[in-house]
């Protein structure tokens, strides 16, 4: 209850606590104790935030990442107070769609302002230049806290690049879907004004706006559109 | 003739006009290019789309272009500034429970950020005896006007803004929310969103941004070092297609016209958007009004030639707050970001700033003249100001 008790920006007292050990972690090394040398087995360990207002999606990342072995996620869908809920949470990575403009909230626990608890820095993999740019046309962007070692999380951003993409695939598929039911339906409309103006049968009149379709390189869809219009238009 | 592509992201604020205009107005199409404006919800994403070149281009708060070229908060990639889009246009806005506490505590007229600032500081002095609440403000990016303007204004009290209050990053479309459920008790940004909160009637505008510095550079048009160097042509056509479009703007004649075409990108009111460009603005909901004829400037007074003046204006704001160490080194950085050559060399002409605009360039309502080669000097005289720590923002 500790977030909900009209606390919503910041953390004050806490933070004083904090600076020293965010003056250590500046220098990198050595690791501080919250956080221990690397290892496969200490991953597992991580606190992930997820900050996506998209549920699907959110789901769809915090799936891959249990089954990558990390237990330990959180999704916040609500960003209204998004810094009190990262406080509470007190994630070591955050992950956040780029749609979110709460993002922007997010860049100011680089700062050492008194009102960030703990410093946090944009994940950006320099070795491979690629990432970041991989990461901004997934529509994601990383952070992480300050001192963890890159390797840690290197997985991670690679794996909510590939999910956010499959993601943007399955989101594609679904709108060509819909896009193919409204067609079936404007035709379906169409075969039925031809079948009452021509007195045709379903079959012919479907083959009538083919072959007027294949005649005036055009879509059967664009074709039932005009009838429709024309319908409209001499009713 | 092909068409120049161009990929120019923004943000949908009032100062976006002059992008906004030269795109929806056709100033833009005359100059050879085809731009695709695109709409962003934060300004990291503006920064990181424009740094890794998703952009040619971009809206930007004239701090993050200076920040970026440092390299702090994030990674350094050097951009450049040919052309200023907008100077002033902030303001700060308070809930009407502050407001009517500060009236009570001011020792002069409330309009006077001097006073305000002194009304302010009892009443955060109040809240600290009382063991009550610090005051919340909220502000849109760490590298911005905003944020230099609350301090600014704060300090001239006596309050120091790390210590005795709480400074948020808030993303506008949220500020008017949080103002009206009690998440934060004022804040900083530019328009429209100080004239929704006076409109929905839960906050009052407290003073102009120019109140509190006369001059200073809001947004920029940035782009990379390396993509002006490899573009000239296309940097060329859109700083004549920008200049055309912002003397567009500052006709009067032209007002409703432009007002209609910026709220249709911005889904706000035509008439917010033409009282904000002609510096006219309800500050309360019981209808009082304020206008300034620099509330914000577009392209009179010299607005759109950058000045490397603002620029290390910008670097000091940066420097009395932490964000920055301070060196000459950096500090030739940062003006050199403003590039008022480019837009000369183009335009042809050096505009003057005009009457009544400020001596030394920046015309902050404390303090001496600013000197841009004496930044150390200008700190010295502040007495609340942090040291810049080495702040490790990227791993690398």
């Amino acid at each position: 209850m500790r977030a909900a008790i009209g606390c919503p920006m910041g953390v004050e007292k806490e933070t004083a606590g904090n600076e020293p050990l965010a003056e250590t972690r500046n220098g990198m090394d050595p690791p501080s104790p919250a956080n221990p040398s690397p290892g496969a087995h200490r991953d597992s360990a991580l606190k992930i935030a997820i900050v996506d207002e998209n549920p699907v999606r959110a789901a769809i990342l915090q799936d891959g990442l249990r089954e990558a072995g990390f237990v330990q996620i959180e999704c916040i869908g609500e960003t209204r107070n998004l810094l009190a809920r990262i406080y509470t949470i007190d994630p070591d990575v955050i992950l956040i769609d780029l749609e979110n403009p709460s993002r922007d909230v997010l860049e100011q626990m680089f700062q050492m302002s008194r009102a960030v608890k703990r410093p946090v820095a944009m994940f950006v993999d320099h070795s491979d230049s690629a990432s970041i740019q991989a990461a901004v046309d997934a529509g994601v962007s990383a952070y992480i806290v300050d001192g963890l070692k890159k390797e840690r999380i290197t997985s991670i951003l690679d794996l909510c690049i590939s999910r956010f993409n499959a993601f943007s695939k399955l989101q594609d598929e679904l709108d060509r879907a819909k896009d193919a039911l409204k067609e079936r339906k404007v035709i379906d409309r169409a075969k039925g004004v031809l079948m009452k103006a021509k007195r045709l049968t379903e079959d012919e009149a479907y083959a009538l706006m083919r072959k007027t379709a294949m005649n005036e390189n055009k879509k059967i869809v664009e074709i039932a559109q005009s009838v429709l219009t024309a319908a409209e238009l001499l009713k | 003739m092909s068409k120049t592509r161009l990929r120019i992201g923004y943000i949908p604020l009032v100062d976006a006009v002059t992008l906004v205009v030269a795109v929806d107005l056709g100033f833009a199409d005359a100059e050879g290019l085809d731009v695709e404006l695109v709409r962003e919800v934060s300004w990291s994403n503006v920064r990181d789309k424009l740094n890794i070149g998703l952009f040619d281009a971009a809206h930007l708060l004239s701090p993050v272009a200076i920040a970026s070229s440092l390299g702090i908060g994030h990674v350094r990639v050097p951009l450049l500034a040919p052309f200023n889009l907008g100077l002033n246009g902030n303001a700060i806005t308070v809930s009407p429970r502050l407001f009517a506490s500060l009236s009570n505590r001011a020792d002069g007229d409330i309009a006077d950020p001097a006073v305000s600032a002194r009304a302010l500081a009892c009443e955060v002095a109040e809240r600290k005896a009382g063991r009550g609440e610090p005051l919340t403000f909220g502000m849109t990016f760490p590298f911005s006007n905003h944020n230099y303007q609350l301090r600014f204004w704060m300090a001239a009290g006596g309050i120091d803004p790390d210590d005795d209050v709480r400074l948020v990053v808030l993303p506008p479309p949220y500020m008017v929310e949080s103002l009206a459920n009690g998440h934060v008790d004022g804040f900083c940004v530019g328009a429209p969103w100080n004239s929704v909160a006076v409109e929905s009637g839960v906050g009052r505008i407290l003073h102009f941004g120019c109140e509190i510095v006369a001059r200073a550079s809001e947004k920029v048009l940035a782009v990379r070092e390396r993509w002006a160097a490899d573009n000239p042509e296309s940097l060329r056509a859109l700083i004549r297609a920008l200049a055309h479009a912002s003397s567009h703007v500052e006709d009067p004649a032209n007002l409703a016209a432009v007002s209609a075409v910026v709220a249709r990108r911005l889904d706000v009111s035509a008439d917010i958007v033409s009282s904000t460009l002609s510096g006219n603005l309800k500050i309360a909901p019981d209808g009082s009004a304020r206008s300034s004829n620099r509330y914000i400037l577009i392209g009179r007074n010299g607005a759109a030639r950058p000045d490397p003046v603002q620029a290390a204006w910008l670097y000091a704001q940066m420097a009395r707050w932490g964000q920055t160490p301070i060196s000459e080194e950096l500090s030739a950085t940062a003006r050199a970001v403003f590039r008022p050559e480019l837009y000369d060399a183009v335009l042809g002409i050096t505009p003057g700033r005009g009457h009544g605009e400020p001596t030394d360039g920046i015309g902050a309502f404390l303090g001496s003249a600013f000197d841009p080669s004496d930044i150390a000097g200008h700190l010295a005289a502040w007495s609340i100001k942090r040291a810049a720590r080495p702040r490790l923002s990227v791993v690398r």
